[in-house]
């Protein structure tokens, strides 16, 4: 035991740290993991000062924000440019923003979760002829650059009369056209034991039983990484609501946030970084409380397949 | 029909198994399209039909209020002569040529050094992560403006280091490289995949490396990049996709023009403003067309070339 450790200067031509861990003194781990703690410490100061810096100038004085500093701490701190935010722009207050944001992200996870799972049952459970050519159309519609469909639907919604309603944005997410949560609940339940229906069947259970009594529980943490994501998605959403909400009254928070750039034109920052941060409150707490969740869901889900 | 009998997993009696089989596999089929509706009838009404009618619509003059006149390839002659669109197929290629490698070394990097046993990981690998949720959005947009505005903050802390750029925004050269730091800063999400891929190469292929001398180099070479080698080409796929789609940023830092001097039109951004600003929605949709097929084919070029350099198991599938 005391003979394998030999200081590492002794024998400068061998690598020894590197296969021997034992041979690494305490010393050099401890500035080791002080040295990494330091490089990524640094770099989290780097990647999350625009987020602080929004933060912090959302409770400064116009006057400090564009101006002079970079530092983060202010003495004058104070509510004013929330206070000027809230009041909304147009007329129309800020909580009637907050109210429609809720409503078109609420639907969005509702619309997803009922849809993406019974079509992804298909998917993953269900022998059919045209199985594996459905799978293949909507891998595709993963890679398709989503463009290429937003003027025919504008014309469609536009000759039905349903532009500045809500259902062009909602209409989609009931029929599972947001083909990676298909994905992803597809990929989950194909880990899920088949022995689990070809035991219902045995007792009697149709697919609407295996479904809603077995993989529907089971599916817990699918559904839970899709509801996060299509909130969120939903939540900072801009395309959609641009192209098909008119009225102030209807907005989401960012189209009222463009619309509260194009009125006051830089000259309240205060208030507009203020807004800014209000809007993106809802993702900040949805990332605190279920970030184990997010990045998780990341990490497996966006892998597999 | 050949295919019967590999329905049932137990051959004992085949003779009264097969109706049987054969009712089942009717009840599947039925079973199948009625689950699959809901993404049914999305594929077609809001994917394969708007598609076809945008192709139909790209070979005729339309601006919503009269009907569709058929002018044969004109709209895509015409693209080839249009100033803006060689502007915004410039400006978009730069952002995706230079941004999403830059991007993706970022997110390899720093899953490098994050891919070890010890303390504080959860919390480094959610900080990093945070940016790619909240920046496409609307907020970080506007902040990202305020940061590299005149005498914003970005102006100077670099100033404090000697160099006076000035504004970046209102610097048409400088907004390309504000706009590639905006989506550098977004590395979290391709960073947390090469993560878990970094975690699937077992220990023992570096220890034999090091046994047999190799420095860190060449086990990158040699071993990390051959191995994550999948999970490079599935971001990298998906981030070039993605970043030849951006719109909520450039639109709010440009106030929905491109500018300063067209240096942030986006491809999307002008198909937005061509399609409904000018309402000439022939004109857009072949510049959507356009987008696909472009996307397509640097979608099969991946998928030819990944064939020389991305490693799979042999035991995968």
């Amino acid at each position: 035991m005391t003979t394998t450790v030999t200081p590492p200067q002794a024998r400068p031509d061998m690598p020894s740290q590197e296969y021997n861990p034992q041979a690494e003194s305490v010393l050099a781990k401890r500035i080791k993991s002080t040295i990494f703690h330091v490089v990524t410490l640094v770099l989290v100061a780097i990647v999350l000062y625009p987020a602080l810096w929004m933060v912090a100038s959302s409770f400064k004085p116009n006057s400090e924000i564009g101006g002079t500093n970079t530092s983060l701490w202010s003495s004058n701190f104070s509510m004013d440019n929330f206070v000027t935010a809230m009041d909304g722009i147009g007329g129309v207050s800020t909580m009637t923003f907050f109210t429609n944001s809720l409503i078109l992200a609420v639907g969005a996870v509702v619309g997803t979760i009922v849809s993406a799972s019974i079509s992804a049952y298909a998917f993953a459970r269900i022998k059919f002829p045209g199985r594996g050519l459905f799978f293949g159309m909507m891998i595709a519609t993963l890679l398709l650059p989503f463009h290429v469909v937003i003027i025919p639907q504008y014309i469609i919604f536009q000759q039905l009369g349903l532009v500045d309603t809500y259902i062009p944005l909602l209409i989609g997410k009931f029929l599972a056209a947001d083909a990676f949560f298909v994905f992803l609940m597809v990929q989950f339940m194909r880990n899920l034991p088949a022995e689990l229906d070809e035991a219902a069947r045995i007792d009697g259970a149709g697919h609407v039983r295996i479904f809603r009594s077995i993989m529907l529980p089971l599916m817990k943490p699918a559904l839970i990484s899709t509801s996060i994501f299509s909130f969120i998605w939903s939540w900072n959403d801009f395309l959609g609501p641009l192209l098909y909400l008119n009225t102030p009254d209807k907005y989401p928070l960012p189209l009222a946030l463009r619309l509260f750039v194009d009125q006051t034109q830089s000259s309240d920052y205060g208030a507009m970084i203020a807004m800014s941060v209000l809007a993106l409150l809802p993702v900040l707490i949805f990332f605190l409380v279920f970030q184990r969740y997010i990045v998780e869901g990341v990490s497996t889900q966006g892998l597999k397949g | 029909m050949t295919q019967r009998s590999t329905q049932r997993r137990r051959p004992a009696s085949p003779a009264p198994s097969l109706p049987r089989a054969s009712r089942q596999r009717g009840t599947d089929t039925r079973a199948g399209y009625a689950f699959l509706l809901p993404w049914l009838v999305g594929f077609i009404a809001l994917t394969v039909g708007p598609m076809i009618s945008s192709l139909y619509l790209s070979f005729t003059n339309y601006n919503l209020f009269e009907p569709p006149q058929w002018i044969g390839l004109d709209n895509y002659v015409s693209l080839l002569q249009d100033e803006r669109f060689r502007q915004s197929v410039g400006v978009t290629l730069s952002y995706v040529i230079f941004g999403t490698p830059l991007k993706l070394a970022a997110a390899l990097g720093v899953a490098m050094l994050l891919n070890s046993k010890r303390r504080g990981q959860g919390f480094y690998r959610s900080a990093f992560y945070a940016p790619s949720l909240i920046g496409a959005s609307v907020s970080i947009a506007i902040v990202w403006k305020a940061m590299f505005g005149d005498s914003g903050p970005v102006d100077q802390g670099l100033s404090f280091f000697g160099i006076n750029i000035g504004g970046w925004v209102g610097n048409p050269s400088m907004t390309m490289p504000m706009m590639i730091l905006l989506t550098v800063w977004q590395f979290g999400a391709p960073m947390v995949i090469f993560l878990a891929g970094l975690k699937q190469i077992p220990g023992e292929l570096y220890e034999a490396a090091s046994m047999d001398g190799a420095g860190p180099v060449r086990k990158f070479f040699n071993i990390t990049w051959p191995m994550l080698s999948p999970v490079i080409f599935f971001n990298l796929l998906m981030e070039t996709i993605h970043a030849f789609q951006i719109f909520a940023s450039a639109y709010i830092i440009s106030n929905g023009e491109g500018g300063p001097a067209g240096s942030t039109l986006f491809y999307t951004l002008y198909l937005y403003l061509r399609g409904f600003s000018d309402f000439r929605m022939g004109y857009a949709s072949a510049m959507a067309w356009l987008l696909v097929v472009v996307v397509g084919i640097i979608t099969l070029i991946f998928f030819r070339t990944s064939k020389s350099w991305v490693h799979y198991s042999g035991d995968s599938k």
